[in-house]
């Protein structure tokens, strides 16, 4: 991925995270290297335009240079953290711009030549996650993926469901509850050194 | 409208601003959502990894993280200018945004710009006439960021000037423009109540303003 040598690489996103907050720039960059593509990837199936979705993944990577020192890995982990304001970015820019839609996205997975390791494990977490959402409720899992990648509000959910809004408020709870008892506590970890 | 059951929502960002609001409001004092919400954004967050995912362009690392350092033109006194590629998305009140190369210590002046206009104890000021703006420390020392600051036609400059309160321009140091973002660190500290402007001049500099200022920020 990178054209680097990733010299972080055996360290946990936190201590980047507390580099980054120092202003060590080579942090970014591994953070980058690790999450910019998942970023990527989120900010385009929400915002499906490839120029909304670099410019919200490099105004996330801003917010993440700068408020670093702000991060308090207590609260939850650092690939959180980044994942969580890049989707809000891009939810921010959807709405703005009026562009959400809620058809499917066909981008097939571009094989990336150089990162072979990268795409299985990619792969991977996506099989995961996407193997978890099957599980859920249909209605549960409606709510989740109209709210989370298509960017509709609460309200305006319940206004396309046909369904009052307290039921949306349920379904997105129960859905996320039930995510985190099949995802478990320990997804996504990694062992970054292996993928030098 | 029960605040505590907007957690779910707030985690997913299906909030609109007024419910946004209102919830960051009352997870200020409420222990229960904020541990509640700790574990659904975890969840939400691992929606992330279902979507397929493209290889991002190489450029867009680039735009977060190369920088380029303009050369040095000191002339009567140390001052320094950088211009960073980079990401000025917003450049405004509290929400402007920089990095740069990850070419560690190249120069001290770019880490010694961005320190100031990354330090949450500057004061940020919007710039008039183009897209900025200044950054000054509690010292009075002080960062000009401007976004897509055309380049100087051959044989000008930018001249940046500090103007204190009721006196004349004082030199602060010249530079080129161009790229996406400039910053340039000020070459003289900025007193309270000083103008910073910045004209286009001859090549090199000159001591006393030629024309009228292209952008200016009142602190």
């Amino acid at each position: 991925m990178s054209d680097v040598t990733r010299e972080l690489a055996h360290l946990s996103d936190e201590a980047l995270v507390a580099l980054a907050a120092r202003a060590q720039e080579t942090a970014l960059a591994e953070l980058y290297d690790r999450y910019g593509r998942p970023a990527y990837g989120l900010a385009l199936r929400v915002l499906r335009d490839e120029s909304l979705a670099e410019d919200a993944v490099q105004e996330a990577f801003m917010t993440i240079w700068n408020t670093a020192q702000r991060f308090v890995p207590e609260k939850g982990k650092a690939s959180t953290w980044i994942l969580t304001l890049v989707h809000r970015r891009a939810v921010d820019v959807v709405r703005r711009e009026q562009r959400r839609r809620t058809e499917a996205l066909d981008t097939a997975a571009e094989p990336g030549g150089d990162a072979a390791d990268e795409e299985a494990w990619l792969r991977l977490q996506r099989e995961r996650v996407q193997d978890a959402l099957r599980q859920l409720p249909d209605q549960q899992r409606e709510a989740l993926e109209l709210a989370y990648y298509g960017g509709f509000t609460q309200s305006e959910l319940a206004e396309r469901l046909g369904q009052p809004i307290g039921t949306i408020k349920s379904r997105m709870f129960n859905g996320l509850a039930r995510l985190r008892e099949l995802l478990g506590d320990t997804t996504m970890e990694r062992n970054w050194t292996s993928t030098t | 409208m029960d605040v505590h059951d907007l957690t779910a929502a707030y985690a997913l960002h299906a909030l609109d601003e007024r419910e946004r609001a209102a919830y960051e409001a009352h997870l200020a004092h409420c222990e229960r959502c904020r541990e509640e919400l700790a574990q659904l954004t975890e969840s939400a967050a691992a929606l992330a990894w279902a979507v397929e995912s493209p290889p991002p362009p190489p450029a867009l690392r680039a735009r977060i993280l190369a920088g380029n350092v303009v050369p040095l033109r000191a002339r009567h006194r140390p001052w320094r200018a950088v211009a960073a590629v980079a990401a000025c998305a917003a450049v405004g009140l509290g929400i402007w945004s920089a990095t740069l190369s990850h070419s560690l210590g190249r120069e001290r002046a770019h880490s010694s710009a961005l320190a100031i206009a990354a330090d949450p104890a500057s004061r940020k000021i919007d710039l008039r006439g183009h897209a900025g703006m200044l950054a000054v420390s509690p010292h009075g020392d002080a960062v000009l960021v401007v976004s897509k600051l055309p380049a100087a036609p051959h044989g000008m400059t930018y001249e940046a000037w500090v103007i204190p309160a009721g006196g004349a321009p004082q030199r602060a140091g010249t530079f080129d423009g161009g790229g996406r973002m400039t910053m340039v660190e000020l070459g003289r500290a900025v007193p309270k109540g000083a103008t910073v402007a910045a004209t286009m001049e001859r090549d090199g500099g000159v001591d006393a303003p030629t024309s009228r200022p292209l952008l200016s920020a009142q602190t």
